[in-house]
């Protein structure tokens, strides 16, 4: 036990040890949503050298407001054949939120080893029209803002705040695709010049085509596991030492849209700032949110941001902060990195935000 | 290693078929605000809200917890949203109850609710989906046929059901909360009600509310606080667990699902009961049509496969004389809030070993079983809950 870093949630110790996604499109025409997500699973299963009945303990991620109808979570649970019958819980949230569960339900002793997964098409639905029902039902939801506009109006606090300028957001824009090019599941990877991006007309001012997540189908899943079976499993797991998180108002005009206090309260609360950070999977749709984040997550000047592409270059709803944590957990389990920061958000314009710090031993 | 979890705070708000007098902050905070009241805490004492409700589909908002997050004093804190079918009010209050186990919180809030009269749940059940045969018949349509099989199996008379429905009506008049007070219920007013999904009559069906639930669940610590300042003692948490099967495979069990049977099975080997019937003292169980309490006395083990109708039919399962009171609250049967009808019967199965059930209280409770399901009968979520804290 000498071996796995102090954590500052909990008191049993648990890693991830094993991350599996799937190639993620802008429509994946030939599967429906099940079937996206099972070789997924059977992936992480494989990784880990474990099968299912090995599990004690499922969670997932999904919405029902993708497909369009109710209970998205149970055919996929069906897939899975919880036989014989299984602990087993689902939150109508990220799947990043998902792996918070079963990080708690993994800290009293009784369960070692839970799956968690996360899956959404958003292709089947115009997902403006699907979001604009987020939003408060008696004042906000009748006026039917889009996504864009939405964040659109929070990148414009972000510049009249002096927080960054439209060159900023095209360059993060410009390194997420760059970085996706070593990323072969990612949507959009390519190398654009700023000049380029620069040229392009604006979706919604100040906000350039560039500065919006594609739209994506896609799924990932987590293989958690608590104490020293860890060790069992992988060579070098990748140790939650610190998980936590905070929710704003939903009353957008009583936000400053240009920071994130959920998030800097999260970060607080995992400890980010305690130590080295190696790199960093940060949860921005928007490019300009990318900017917001980063700041109030208090990374270190040298941490590395999105090696993956981020959600700028695939944007699978409901499984994309659940691929944070497992891109960042990777980088420990591959031996590239000792301690990073995955972070996740969810409803309107960063309304709720999870930080998570993982450390190899 | 798990901490002990004491329930030292319940709430619910009075369960009608419309309450157009609130918005669905209204309705959730109605619950809330009485569980801070009954816990002696206010908002600031609470580090994480845990929410939950049936399908988003219900009121038609997604995800609607983020709109509830400032009025449920949220906001700074984690917000966390459960949805688990039908299961849900009761998973809900596992997963928060977790967090207070896990060591992680002193005091979280949890809350379940549904506003059934905003949007047409029954629609919501039957949107059609690509390759899947549509359900176009509700939840009673549904299990309809699992009754009967359970009717040919065991034999029971036809009377059974009818039963319950007019002893959860009963039950029901004596909790103020409750949604339909029925006080001319009759096995006769029950037949004569026009038959839905055969043979479920009508009145054998539950009703469709708006309603919430709520509860303050709290560390060793917080609920000897919470009792030295309000005098009223907690209930304990001796046992709890969730299960899930598969909706449908060849042989399976849908009467008497295995992930019941398995699930009452932790939740008893964790409280130390190996006699539910003789050691418990009541039960709030999830019956939302009445031919369920019949099954789910053989699936929670406190009668023998093919008998849990003798216990329905001897009286066993009334307050008024029934040696082990199933429903007092005038369960699911009278007030259906779908999200958070698991957690009322949590909540019910807290207030009785407090003592604090008023005129549908059993008389020295100490020992309860808090029950919900959900899906096609495949998710459940149990808890045992005492008046003495767990060794």
């Amino acid at each position: 036990m000498s071996q796995i870093p102090a954590a500052k949630q909990g008191h049993r110790p648990v890693a991830v040890v094993a991350f599996a996604l799937s190639h993620v499109v802008r429509a994946e025409t030939n599967a429906n949503e099940v079937e996206m997500l099972m070789p997924v699973v059977h992936e992480v299963f494989a990784k880990a050298g474990i099968t299912k009945d090995d599990v004690g303990f499922i969670c997932s991620g999904s919405t029902d407001y993708l497909i369009g109808g109710p209970f998205s979570f149970v055919t996929a649970l069906d897939a899975i054949g919880v036989w014989p019958p299984k602990s087993e819980s689902h939150v109508e949230m990220d799947g990043a939120w998902a792996l918070y569960e079963a990080f708690v339900r993994l800290q009293e002793g009784d369960i070692d080893i839970a799956l968690v997964y996360g899956f959404g098409k958003s292709s089947l639905g115009d997902l403006d029209k699907i979001f604009a029902l987020q939003l408060d039902p008696y004042t906000m939801a009748p006026l039917n803002p889009d996504l864009v506009s939405l964040a659109a109006l929070q990148a414009r606090a972000v510049i009249d705040q002096g927080i960054a300028s439209e060159e900023d957001f095209a360059a993060v824009a410009a390194r997420s695709r760059k970085s996706a090019l070593s990323n072969e599941f990612a949507q959009v990877r390519r190398d654009d010049s700023l000049e380029d991006l620069m040229a392009e007309p604006y979706a919604v001012s100040p906000l350039r085509r560039h500065c919006l997540p594609p739209i994506s189908d896609g799924a990932s899943a987590i293989i958690l596991v608590a104490g020293d079976r860890a060790f069992d499993l992988v060579e070098r797991p990748a140790w939650i030492t610190g998980i936590d998180h905070r929710i704003e108002t939903h009353a957008i005009g009583a936000r400053n849209l240009a920071v994130s206090t959920s998030t800097a309260k999260a970060a607080e609360m995992a400890g980010v700032g305690e130590g080295p950070v190696d790199l960093a999977e940060v949860h921005a749709p928007f490019a300009s949110q990318e900017v917001i984040l980063t700041t109030a997550l208090g990374l270190p000047s040298d941490t590395v941001i999105n090696p993956s592409g981020g959600a700028l270059a695939a944007n699978a709803l409901m499984s994309g902060g659940l691929t944070r944590i497992g891109e960042a957990a990777q980088a420990i389990l591959d031996g590239r990195a000792k301690r990073v920061v995955a972070h996740a958000t969810s409803g309107p314009v960063l309304q709720q935000n999870l930080v998570c710090v993982l450390e190899g031993a | 290693m798990a901490e002990r979890v004491a329930v030292i705070g319940v709430g619910q708000t009075y369960h009608r078929s419309k309450r157009d007098d609130v918005s669905i902050a209204g309705l959730v905070r109605e619950a809330a605000v009485r569980a801070l009241e009954d816990a002696g805490c206010t908002w600031d004492d609470i580090d994480a809200v845990v929410i939950g409700k049936a399908p988003d589909m219900f009121e038609g908002i997604m995800m609607p917890e983020l709109y509830l997050a400032a009025a449920l004093g949220a906001v700074g804190k984690p917000m966390f949203r459960v949805h688990t079918a039908g299961s849900v009010g009761g998973s809900t209050a596992v997963v928060a109850a977790h967090l207070v186990a896990g060591g992680i919180h002193q005091r979280v809030l949890t809350v379940a609710f549904e506003k059934q009269s905003d949007s047409d749940a029954m629609w919501a059940l039957s949107v059609p989906q690509p390759f899947s045969a549509p359900l176009l018949a509700g939840a009673g349509g549904y299990f309809a046929p699992i009754i009967r099989a359970y009717m040919r199996r065991s034999g029971a008379p036809l009377d059974t059901g009818m039963r319950v429905a007019v002893k959860d009506r009963l039950h029901a008049l004596k909790n103020p909360y409750a949604h339909l007070k029925m006080p001319d219920i009759s096995m006769e007013k029950v037949e004569e009600s026009v038959m839905l999904w055969d043979p479920l009559h009508y009145l054998e069906s539950c009703p469709s509310s708006d309603g919430a639930a709520a509860m303050v669940l709290g560390s060793e610590k917080a609920a000897a606080q919470a009792e030295a300042s309000t005098g009223r003692r907690p209930a304990w948490v001796h046992g709890m667990a969730m299960r899930s099967e598969p909706t449908m495979f060849a042989g399976r069990n849908q009467v008497n699902p295995q992930a019941g049977r398995d699930c009452a099975r932790d939740v008893y080997a964790q409280a130390g009961i190996t006699n539910p019937r003789e050691q418990l003292d009541c039960a709030e169980v999830y019956v939302p049509f009445s031919w369920y309490e019949p099954m789910w006395l053989e699936n929670l083990g406190f009668a023998p496969e093919g008998e849990g109708w003798k216990l329905t039919q001897s009286g066993a399962t009334s307050l008024d004389g029934g040696d082990i009171p199933w429903n007092c609250s005038g369960g699911v049967l009278s007030s259906n809030p779908i999200g958070a009808s698991g957690m009322l019967r949590f909540l019910e199965a807290a207030l009785q070993v407090r003592g604090l059930a008023g005129e549908h209280q059993v008389d020295g409770a100490r020992k309860a079983l808090g029950h919900a399901y959900g899906g096609g009968a495949q998710f459940f979520a149990m808890w045992v809950v005492g008046a003495d804290r767990p060794e």
